[in-house]
């Protein structure tokens, strides 16, 4: 098991070598990195098929080094790490394909180096996915934020330059600043950062002061930048600069799933599901107003989202909106909003990766970045709109898509929860999904082209890669069982 | 021969000096020098051993007078750790200087260069190890006119000027030592630094005058010696100015040495109790390091010379030493200690990858770094590499040294300062990343085929580079010898 996450972290890191070593020979480095994430997934597949054998049983972890006593570079197997290993693993492959499409058809430079932080990014989300300690995952956010500056700034032009300083200001001040205090914070508390079912900070019991436990939480939920959390979002938008197949890949799955993976594990495995509660149940500051934090960030993106002509940056607000249910739910800390919160993470990947693939491909077939401008485009590029629109109901939440399901959990639980802001924030924002989703689509299907086109279709690996991807937002629905098996043994989950 | 380790140590240096000197052919010199040093370098590391093994100090007295009246060499883990530190820079760059210097220094004027380099090293190794107040002048005083020269053979003209600048401040501060040393040794008869701190401890009640004058004198003039905020004047200029590798080597040990001598002057000679309760050192050393790390921070932000944000980061880094000793406990002190070697490394390494640059480009201002990543992409890596070890960034020694310090101002609860702290490598994170996008994703302004530097520039920088990752994730010789040495200073037996 041990070699299974060595290969894990050295799969992507080998492909990123072999992209620099064969950087002249463009079509043998883009088929290893395929092969590299084929094999990648099939190593978590294997990691999962451990997991499920042990049937709840705890697998021991692997210390690959430790650096200061009792803090090593841990890893370990848990359902949530699991899911979201899957998801960057199974996408990062599909996004290889589609990118060799882009960055030939938009005639990109600078490619070998492209590949090289790409693969390294993934690098860094297989080390998050799998940490066993904060310090660990606190190595590889870092490490990923430090891999995906080049690939933002890719084009070298002044706006790119202004961008990445965006991109990396927000990640690091909010890292360096507020996350690093609060893991040295908890160290200093409880002298330990491995994640634990109960959560760690049970080790101190009832907290000297709600209003500590407080500041603690703000510090964990504003320090993960990645969960893009208003007011320190800007980073995300900024980020639509870099070419379409980095905002697919990693503004929509890697780095932004880094963020909300850091948050429902520092909330479950730190925090603890039940100890939180009873702290909130003594004093709201300890952490009840999160979720009302997380739902007005929600209201607010999607309003920004609504107001966006250009496709990226609409994509990206809704994609803030979307992280922010995942805090919500995961804040609300009822088990089953929590479920949703963890499903909504694979939910969410397929869906806004089809989206982002399809914005792409609208660029690269048709030069055209804006909303406004793609009326009747559907009925030149009926894959692309095809995908675009089942992306899209899965973001709003309709049957039969992943989407759905994942609303449907957050929903019951916040329900259940009695949380009637957090149920309030679910409907309206579904409606503001709705409407600023569906009139692309309406337009791009029943209106008539303005002018006669020449373009067709974008290149074939483009297509392929959206059709699987849009494919995948009905297949998970179908296979939610799969899912639900991986998280049922979680320990929130689990009855009295 | 074994016996007789700590006077070799730095006698060899210093023997080998004039022979240098004296040297017909300049690569003669160089390999004197290389052998010195590197023979310094092997004794420290069994200086070190020996004393970590068996777990006492190693004690000499020089030609066998024993203290009060003969000189007397002490090795223990602090000052073991230092003089590993010290030699071991020194050994790793001087492959690095053969071309560099060989560029920048007249050819007549080599042998000379690497004569006052190995009085410099002489010197600073001898402040560590000896237990002799007077001594410890005399050899500050050998390593400092040693700086001056070094300093006046950069090719800027300005180079002159910058000596001149730090030989006014030095004597100053060298000075203010000599009366603090004379004071005590008019009060207690002796120089020997044990002796003084037992009469010190003695008289500690009555707080005579000259004994709080001399606490002050030295404490001034050490403060002079490694830069810290506001008498830093005389370090930004000295940085730019010298020869590439001097530049390198200062930076790397230098104030380190300096701030050697601030822990043996507080901790062993007057004592904590005397330093830290009758005296409010925590307190000036806390706000003077927070201005140091906030100021030097912000002037690294907006020069136009590279090595010179390096001079300003140092000088914020110096910020952090001081504030980890500050607080006088266990996880202070060994960040303290520990930043000592992490900020070797790391600033060592920063200086060579700017000699690197110069070597190649002729200087090494914001004009040179556009576009450096694609012309030099082993230099400039390296660069970066270790620019996120002055932030501190996980995997790099840096982290190591803010883990270690964040910890002791929580242990302290002094939130301010650790807000201070925080906000200085925010501006780290700024000044470092403004050099990588200029570096990466601005176009050169000339057109030309400069290259890669050569690789006996390339390869001491990698192994600068690579010890600052080894230290990131391996401790044990790090914070290992750190703990140990602040067990000592603050006298916790173990």
């Amino acid at each position: 098991m041990n070699t299974l996450f060595i290969l894990a972290l050295l799969i992507p890191l080998i492909a990123a070598l072999t992209t620099i070593l064969f950087k002249n020979i463009p079509s043998l480095r883009e088929s290893l990195a395929i092969i590299a994430g084929v094999c990648l997934f099939s190593v978590v597949l294997s990691l999962t098929q451990i997991y499920l054998q042990a049937d709840g049983e705890t697998l021991p972890s692997f210390v690959l080094v430790e650096i200061m006593p009792n803090l090593p570079l841990a890893f370990s197997i848990e359902p949530i790490g699991l899911i979201f290993a899957l998801v960057a693993s199974f996408l990062w492959p599909i996004t290889t394909l589609y990118a060799i499409g882009y960055m030939r058809g938009n005639k990109e430079e600078n490619q070998a180096r492209f590949f090289t932080c790409f693969a390294l990014a993934i690098t860094a989300a297989m080390g998050i996915a799998l940490s066993d300690n904060l310090f660990t995952l606190f190595t590889f956010y870092e490490f990923m934020t430090i891999v995906t500056y080049p690939l933002v700034v890719h084009t070298g032009s002044e706006e790119a330059r202004k961008s990445g300083r965006v991109y990396l200001g927000i990640l690091m001040v909010t890292s360096i600043g507020f996350q690093l205090v609060a893991i040295i914070w908890t160290w200093y508390l409880t002298d330990t950062i491995t994640f634990r079912e109960e959560g760690v900070f049970t080790i101190i019991g009832h907290a000297p002061s709600m209003w500590m436990m407080g500041i603690l939480l703000a510090l964990f939920m504003y320090g993960i930048g990645k969960a893009a959390l208003m007011p320190f979002h800007r980073w995300l938008p900024a980020a639509m600069v870099a070419p379409t197949p980095v905002s697919a890949l990693l503004h929509a799955v890697a780095v932004v799933k880094a963020g909300v993976f850091s948050v429902v594990k520092i909330i479950v495995y730190i925090f603890g599901v039940e100890h939180l509660q009873s702290l909130i149940a003594t004093d709201w500051i300890a952490g009840g107003w999160l979720a009302y934090i997380a739902g007005i960030s929600i209201l607010l993106a999607s309003a920004v989202a609504l107001r966006q002509d250009n496709l990226k940056k609409r994509l990206a607000y809704s994609t803030i909106s979307q992280l922010s249910y995942i805090t919500m739910a995961t804040a609300i800390l009822a088990p089953l909003s929590l479920l949703g919160a963890v499903l909504h993470i694979a939910a969410h990947a397929v869906g806004k990766i089809t989206l982002f693939f399809a914005a792409g491909s609208i660029y690269t077939a048709a030069h055209k970045k804006k909303v406004s401008e793609l009326d009747g485009i559907g009925r030149v590029m009926p894959w692309t709109m095809g995908a675009f629109s089942l992306g899209a109901l899965s973001m709003i939440g309709i049957p039969p898509t992943i989407g759905f399901v994942s609303k449907w959990y957050m929903l019951t639980g916040a329900i259940a929860a009695e949380h009637i802001f957090a149920v309030s924030v679910i409907v309206i924002s579904t409606l503001l999904n709705a409407s600023y989703f569906l009139p692309i689509i309406y337009a791009a299907f029943f209106k008539p082209l303005p002018e006669p086109v020449t373009h067709g279709e974008a290149p074939k690996t483009i297509v392929i890669a959206l059709t699987i991807t849009a494919a995948g937002t009905i297949l998970l629905f179908f296979g939610t069982n799969y899912l639900l098996e991986l998280t049922s043994s979680l320990y929130f989950l689990q009855p009295e | 021969m074994s016996n007789n380790l700590p006077a070799l140590h730095i006698v060899l240096p210093l023997l080998a000096a004039p022979i240098s000197a004296l040297m017909p052919r300049i690569r003669w010199s160089w390999w004197i020098t290389l052998i010195a040093t590197w023979s310094s370098f092997i004794i420290s590391l069994l200086l070190l051993t020996e004393v970590m093994t068996t777990g006492e100090e190693i004690r000499y007295t020089m030609g066998g007078w024993a203290p009060p009246f003969g000189i007397e060499y002490r090795v223990d883990v602090l000052s073991g750790f230092v003089l590993t530190v010290v030699s071991g820079m020194a050994a790793i760059m001087l492959p690095y200087a053969r071309l560099s210097v060989e560029q920048e220094i007249s050819h007549n004027k080599i042998p000379l260069f690497y004569s006052a380099f190995l009085l410099c090293l002489a010197g600073l190794l001898g402040i560590v190890i000896t237990n002799d107040a007077f001594n410890i002048y005399v050899f500050l005083e050998i390593s400092s006119l040693a700086t001056y020269t070094l300093i006046g053979m950069g090719r800027d003209k300005k180079a002159l000027s910058s000596a001149f600048n730090y030989l006014i401040l030095g004597t100053i501060g060298a000075t203010f030592i000599l009366i603090g040393i004379g004071l005590l040794y008019m009060m207690t008869g002796t120089l020997n630094i044990d002796g003084l701190a037992q009469h010190i401890a003695n008289i500690d009640q009555a707080q005579p005058r000259p004994i709080l004058a001399a606490f002050a004198f030295i404490t001034v003039g050490v403060f002079l010696k490694i830069a810290l905020f506001p008498l830093h004047m005389w370090l930004p200029n000295a940085y730019t100015y010298s020869p590439s590798f001097i530049a390198a080597f200062l930076a790397a040990t230098a104030t380190k040495v300096g701030i050697y001598l601030l822990l043996r002057f507080f901790f062993m000679l007057f004592g904590y109790e005397f330093s830290f309760e009758t005296m409010p050192v925590a307190e000036m050393l806390m706000v003077l390091s927070a201005l140091a790390i906030i100021i030097g921070s912000l002037n690294a932000i907006f020069q136009y010379k590279v090595r010179k944000v390096l001079a300003f980061s140092s000088l914020a880094q110096i910020g952090y030493i001081i504030l980890g000793i500050s607080m006088a406990n266990l996880y202070g002190l060994t960040a303290g200690i520990v930043h000592i070697a992490n900020h070797a490394v790391t600033k060592g390494a920063l200086f060579l990858a700017m000699g690197a640059i110069t070597y190649q480009l002729g200087n090494s201002t914001l004009i040179e770094f556009r576009g450096i990543g694609k012309r030099m992409p082993w230099t400039t890596l390296a660069f970066v590499i270790a620019g996120l070890s002055l932030i501190g960034v996980p995997l790099t020694a840096g982290f190591i040294s803010k883990w270690y310090l964040v910890l002791a101002l929580m242990e302290k609860q002094a939130w301010i300062m650790l807000a201070i702290v925080i906000i200085g490598s925010l501006l780290a994170l700024i000044y470092v990343w403004r050099l990588v996008e200029i570096a990466y994703f601005y176009e050169p302004v000339e057109e030309g085929s400069h290259k890669e530097a050569p690789l006996s520039l390339l390869i001491p920088l990698w192994v600068l580079v690579l010890i600052t990752i080894f230290f990131g994730i391996n401790t044990d010789y790090t914070v290992g010898f750190a703990e140990q040495a602040a067990k000592v200073l603050l006298g916790i037996v173990t």
